[in-house]
Formats: structure tokens, sequence, C-alpha cells
């Protein structure tokens, strides 16, 4: 029965779509361990409707950065995350800052660029999960701390 | 006629030894099933119940999940099962990683979990003051889940009087169909 739910979840072609845009760098400094860390605020706008099947129990989604330093090839910070417990949740608009600390393995911020990725996992009620993203690039950091 | 006698015993002998070749059978397929699942998932223990709340609303206390492993690199939002913590239980963990850093020499990664229930990361959980867990101590990657399906086991565990009653009805049932 396991199976049958989920071969008939493979049925399903949704089609996501989300934005998200950085309004403010709140501050970016160097912690006194040496790390740097940054507080952004975003809005965040999506529709995630398409991905609800009978079989879906909930979507936990959650924002995160990608980016590269000399010593990591990468790096990828959770900031924010969220869960979508039925449908008619699934198109929102949300004004926040990052629920998680920022901080980089290093002071390798400045001028820097990222992308930002919106995630989704999906919770079935019974089967299989399974997960994808949308990358949204062209974020940088400033160049200087503030 | 004394054969006959003789006859009737030994068919008596037969009977108990196939019903044990048959149990002995059952729990050798219940091994090579496990084994198997073992090898196919490439994870040491390819089912796990959820024991705790920390994973909710999507997996409660009592759900199974399913594990699979393999060299794939770990990713943020993968929900990953470890038991490498300090307070010494082979508890398995099962938590969502929320940070990835990975090194451009050797490929390592340095990973951060954190429950979803959970306010704060699981940094305090960890074994020998980490502050990350490595690729080495993930045990697995939940990929699927049945509801419900592992109250037996947490019954079994926490209430082993009910283990000890089923034995004995189990017992009693291979005893009396025997006739």
């Amino acid at each position: 029965m396991c199976a049958i739910t989920s071969l008939s979840d493979n049925l399903n072609t949704p089609s996501p779509s989300a934005e998200i845009q950085v309004m403010n760098i709140n501050w970016f400094q160097k912690q006194p361990q040496g790390n740097d860390e940054v507080s952004l605020t975003m809005n965040i706008s999506a529709d995630l409707q398409t991905l609800f099947t009978w079989n879906t129990k909930q979507l936990f989604i959650f924002v995160a950065a990608e980016y590269e330093t000399p010593k990591n090839s990468l790096n990828q910070v959770s900031l924010w995350d969220a869960i979508i417990p039925s449908k008619e949740h699934a198109k929102f608009w949300i004004h926040t800052s990052n629920k998680y600390r920022f901080v980089d393995q290093g002071n390798n911020l400045r001028g820097k660029e990222f992308n930002l990725t919106l995630h989704w996992h999906v919770m079935p009620k019974t089967g299989k999960m399974f997960a994808d993203k949308i990358v949204l690039t062209g974020y940088s950091f400033p160049e200087e701390y503030r | 006629m004394g054969w006959i006698a003789e006859n009737m015993k030994s068919i008596h002998v037969r009977q108990i030894l196939s019903q044990a070749i048959c149990l002995g059978m059952v729990v050798s397929m219940a091994l090579i099933i496990w084994k198997g699942l073992i090898c196919i998932t490439g994870s040491e223990s390819p089912v796990v119940v959820v024991l705790s709340g920390s994973m909710e609303p999507g997996f409660k206390r009592g759900d199974i999940l399913f594990l699979y492993m393999n060299k794939d690199p770990i990713r943020t939002g993968q929900i990953v099962v470890f038991n490498d913590v300090h307070y010494g239980q082979d508890i398995p963990i099962v938590h969502r990683v929320i940070e990835v850093h990975e090194r451009r020499d050797s490929k390592e990664v340095d990973i951060l979990t954190k429950g979803d229930a959970n306010l704060g990361d699981d940094r305090m959980l960890y074994a020998s003051n980490r502050q990350w867990l490595q690729q080495k101590h993930i045990m697995g990657r939940a990929v699927g889940l049945l509801p419900y399906a592992g109250w037996f086991t947490i019954i079994m565990k926490e209430k082993p009087v009910i283990k000890y009653i089923l034995v004995g009805a189990l017992g009693l049932l291979v005893i009396t169909s025997k006739e």
C-alpha cells in the first residue's frame, strides 16, 4: 500500500514558483572568534500549491544561503524554515529576518556573491518522501562591515 | 500388531522434526531478509522507529522510517540518523540537516542538525564536545515513512510484560495446534 501511494505521487506534475528579495542587511560584523556573521531581512513569496497531493501530510520548506569560500567548495546555511500544513497555506508572502544565525566558517563574506535557495520537502502521509528546490542567484554581501 | 505402534511413534517424531525445521526456516528467512535489507539500503539500521517528538508534526512517535545510505554528499534539508551523542545511549536521533560546509580539498563535510520541532540546533547533543558532525557519523537518510507501524516495538520495549504474555500465548498456540 505504501508503494502504491508513492506511485500515485509520481503522477503529479507540480509547477512551484518563488521569489526572494533581500530587503535589508541589518548588520554585518566579524565576531570575536573571527567568524563573519550577518543578519538580514527578506521578503519571501511563493506558490507551492501544486505540490500537494492527496497523500501529502505537510511541506517542510526552508530558505538557505549557498556560497563558496577559499576553504570550502560549498557552504549551505539554513536561514528560515516553516511548515505548510495544507494547500490553502501554500501560496504565501512573508517579511522576516533570518530565524537562524548566519555565521561563516571564517571571515570570507565581504563583497561575496551568494545564492538563496528555497527548498521544499514533501512529507507524505505514508510512503516515499521527496524534495526539490528553486535556486535564486545574484545576491551579494556588502563590501564593508556595518 | 507391534509394528503399527512403532510406525505411530516414528510419525510423531517426524511431526516434531518437521515443525522444528519449519520454525528454523522462518527464523532464517527473517534473518536473510533483514541482512538483505541492510545490504540493499547501505545502512546498518535500514528501519528505525521514531521515539521522540522532536520532528513533529512531520514524524510522530511510533512512526517507522525507512533509511537509505550512499556515498552522495550530505546536503541541507536531508533528514539524517545519527547516534553519536554525549549522553552515551545508543538511541538513534533522526533530525534535519540545517548547515553544511564542504572542504574544497578533502571533500569532507561539517554538518549541523536540528529537530524540526526544537527551538535550537543539536550542537549540545554531539559527543566529545563536537561542533559539527561528519559524514561518517551519519547512519542513513530517511527516505520513506510508515505511520503508527512502530508502536509494536515501542510497547515491547517499554512494557516488557506484554512481551512475556505474547511469547506465552504463542507457545500455548504451538503446543495446542500439534493435535
